[in-house]
């Protein structure tokens, strides 16, 4: 029988493109899955929870991050190990298995390809708002670009945001984050037919191996068919657009396959089309929190409620209203004391806070749920940069640590360049916008000057206005921070 | 702080309301009273009846420029402007961004549900136009509660 017991089959903004069904076994028993699905979007569907177990207490696990950076989805297909099934396609009769604690790290095969060499001018990591942004503007200026990024799609996270973007016209404004990630795949498109722009898709930096006066030297995995090959890139220059993971929160339970950040629910339900489960508590209320329980909705899951820990709503106003229109409440001063459950979500114990952020005893309350998605925040992903030597702070304003990096996106070494949720938490504009200036700047770097500092002026203007009101203050101190340590 | 800081609901206080002359005309009532880097209403106006300081203001609306064209209801990404109209027999229309399933049809009587999606009115649906993917929906209710129907639930 070809069940799917929580595939969204109708939605207000998105058309699921009708896909072909696919078999393949799971730990042993037969299922199906779509062709438009990861592999970790097919379990789900198939009401499969428990994806790894914890190496100390063999604690069932479920997917947390959904955007392949987290490492608890981890399993093997058709014998290869560590497979990153929530950004590796489904394919017809593949055979997953869940793995032992301690897996297999051996890949024979692994070491039997042939290496192969890339020589690029400009080496972009991530194909998010940032990156696509950064590979035009090098491009547009006639430099050889080679855009990587870990998915088979580019658009990073905006290919699950469903809803109409803020900003200005010049960061695509009125128009949903979805669309805006197929409007500059155009774009791209153009470069790649002109063979200005290499895109490696399904392809990780791995790390950093040399850098000398002219040239830095990475080694990149490519993946097909779960299979994975060498390739050692050579750049003159790069820019890091590596984007943020999704942060945990500390409550007993807080591993439990149920518990999910908010974004890889976001994937699941707007990408993959499939529910996370069907009654969800929000824990807390910014902008990523109040955005996607507003998209639960619309993919016809109920949401419980929004618990904030801080006194009042993060995120924007009207998104928060939009909630509550539905009669979703919005709780400030709460939070997640505990989600208990045996081997998945079963329900959780919220609990209200007092001025100084301390639980009020007795004032616990214990809902009945199926998933609960944690919104409390990103970390930036600057692990290569730290590898690279590259200068870093702990700049809490900006998430977590930073590359140091001036007004141009410049870090402590030359050539090397950040933009993007990677060089501080923020919005998809700012990124855009950053992504374009560290494109022109690694650009001047090699040499292509001309009509570039229009380009600059206006670009640094754009980004002081997106920033210069209230919620840009956090962004705003962070930059500062930056800027001057780097100085 | 503000209470809608805590709460999610605006009250009518915090919001620039037409007087009855102009809501006879129609105009568009905007809900949007924080500083956010946001502006597309501005530029979708054809009579240049919204303004803004700096893209982080909160817009203006200048109710006796304003054709009650709906323009902004469409664009806004914060689904935060409405349209009202006051008519005949004491009753008005709102037409108000949806973006939920199922999709009323007209003459569908759906649930008109307040800033915190209490239902206060059962209301008909009179106008349903498509703009994207958002469906503005215009439904007929009491004069008297032209400006807290914010939304509507399909029964």
């Amino acid at each position: 029988m070809r069940e799917f017991f929580l595939r969204i089959v109708k939605h207000p903004i998105i058309d699921f493109k009708t896909s072909k069904d696919l078999k393949f076994i799971f730990n042993n028993k037969k299922y199906y899955g779509k062709s438009s699905d990861t592999i970790a979007s097919a379990l789900v569907a198939n009401k499969i929870k428990v994806f790894s177990k914890s190496l100390k207490y063999d604690n069932p696990r479920g997917f947390f991050c959904g955007i392949g950076k987290c490492s608890s989805c981890l399993m093997t297909v058709d014998g290869i190990p560590n497979i990153r099934t929530c950004i590796t396609p489904l394919k017809e009769g593949i055979n997953v298995k869940m793995q032992d604690r301690y897996p297999d790290f051996s890949n024979k095969d692994f070491k039997k390809t042939k290496k192969e060499k890339i020589k690029t001018d400009i080496l972009i990591i991530g194909a998010g708002p940032a990156g696509l942004c950064a590979s035009i503007e090098s491009s547009k200026l006639g430099l050889k670009t080679l855009l990587v990024d870990e998915n088979p799609v580019v658009g990073g996270q905006l290919i699950k945001q469903t809803h109409k973007f803020f900003g200005s016209k010049h960061e695509k404004a009125g128009t949903r984050g979805i669309n805006i990630a197929k409007q500059l795949d155009e774009e791209i498109k153009i470069f790649k037919k002109k063979n200005i722009l290499k895109l490696l898709l399904e392809s990780t930096i791995i790390g950093f191996y040399e850098g000398k006066k002219d040239f830095y030297k990475f080694g990149l995995i490519k993946r097909k068919d779960y299979k994975s090959s060498f390739c050692e890139i050579e750049c003159k220059a790069v820019i890091f657009a590596c984007g943020a993971m999704e942060n945990l929160l500390l409550f007993p339970g807080n591993d439990l396959p149920g518990v999910y950040g908010a974004g890889a629910v976001q994937t699941l339900m707007n990408v993959y089309g499939v529910k996370p489960g069907n009654k969800v508590i929000m824990v807390g209320a910014g902008n990523v929190g109040l955005i996607v329980s507003y998209q639960l909705l619309q993919a016809g899951i109920k949401v419980d409620r929004v618990v904030e820990a801080a006194p009042f709503i993060g995120g924007y106003h009207v998104h928060a209203a939009k909630l509550r229109r539905c009669n979703v409440p919005i709780l400030t001063s709460h939070s997640i004391k505990e989600v208990y459950g045996k081997d998945k979500v079963e329900g959780a114990i919220t609990v209200k806070l007092d001025k100084n952020w301390k639980e009020i005893p007795g004032s616990e309350e214990k809902i009945k749920c199926d998933t609960i998605c944690l919104a409390v925040g990103l970390t930036p992903s600057t692990r290569l940069l730290s590898q690279m030597n590259i200068k870093m702070e702990f700049i809490p304003e900006a998430g977590g640590f930073i590359a140091l990096h001036d007004k141009n996106m410049q870090t402590s070494n030359t050539g090397v360049f950040v933009a993007g949720d990677s060089s501080g938490i923020e919005e998809a504009s700012t990124a855009m916008v950053e992504g374009k200036i560290a494109g022109v700047m690694a650009s001047r770097f090699l040499g292509v000057k001309v009509g570039t500092e229009k380009l600059l002026k206006q670009y640094r203007e754009e980004l002081k206005q997106l920033r210069s009101g209230p919620f840009g203050e956090k962004p705003r101190i962070a930059k500062e921070k930056i800027e001057k340590l780097r100085s | 702080m503000q209470e809608y800081n805590k709460t999610g609901i605006l009250s009518k206080k915090d919001i620039t309301l037409p007087n009855k002359k102009q809501m006879q005309k129609g105009v568009a009532v905007i809900e949007c009273i924080q500083k956010i880097p946001c502006n597309p209403c501005v530029d979708s106006c054809p009579v240049n009846a919204i303004t803004m300081k700096d893209i982080n203001a909160p817009p203006k609306i200048d109710f006796d420029t304003c054709i009650g064209c709906g323009k902004c209801v469409g664009i806004c990404p914060g689904l935060a402007i409405f349209l009202v109209k006051i008519i005949e027999n004491n009753k008005a229309l709102i037409t108000l961004p949806y973006e939920m399933l199922p999709i009323p049809k007209i003459d569908d009587i759906v649930d008109g549900l307040n800033r915190e999606g209490k239902k206060i009115d059962d209301v008909r649906v009179v106008k349903s136009k498509k703009v994207g993917k958002t469906y503005l929906v215009t439904i007929k209710t009491k004069e008297k509660l032209s400006n807290d129907i914010r939304n509507i639930k399909v029964k």
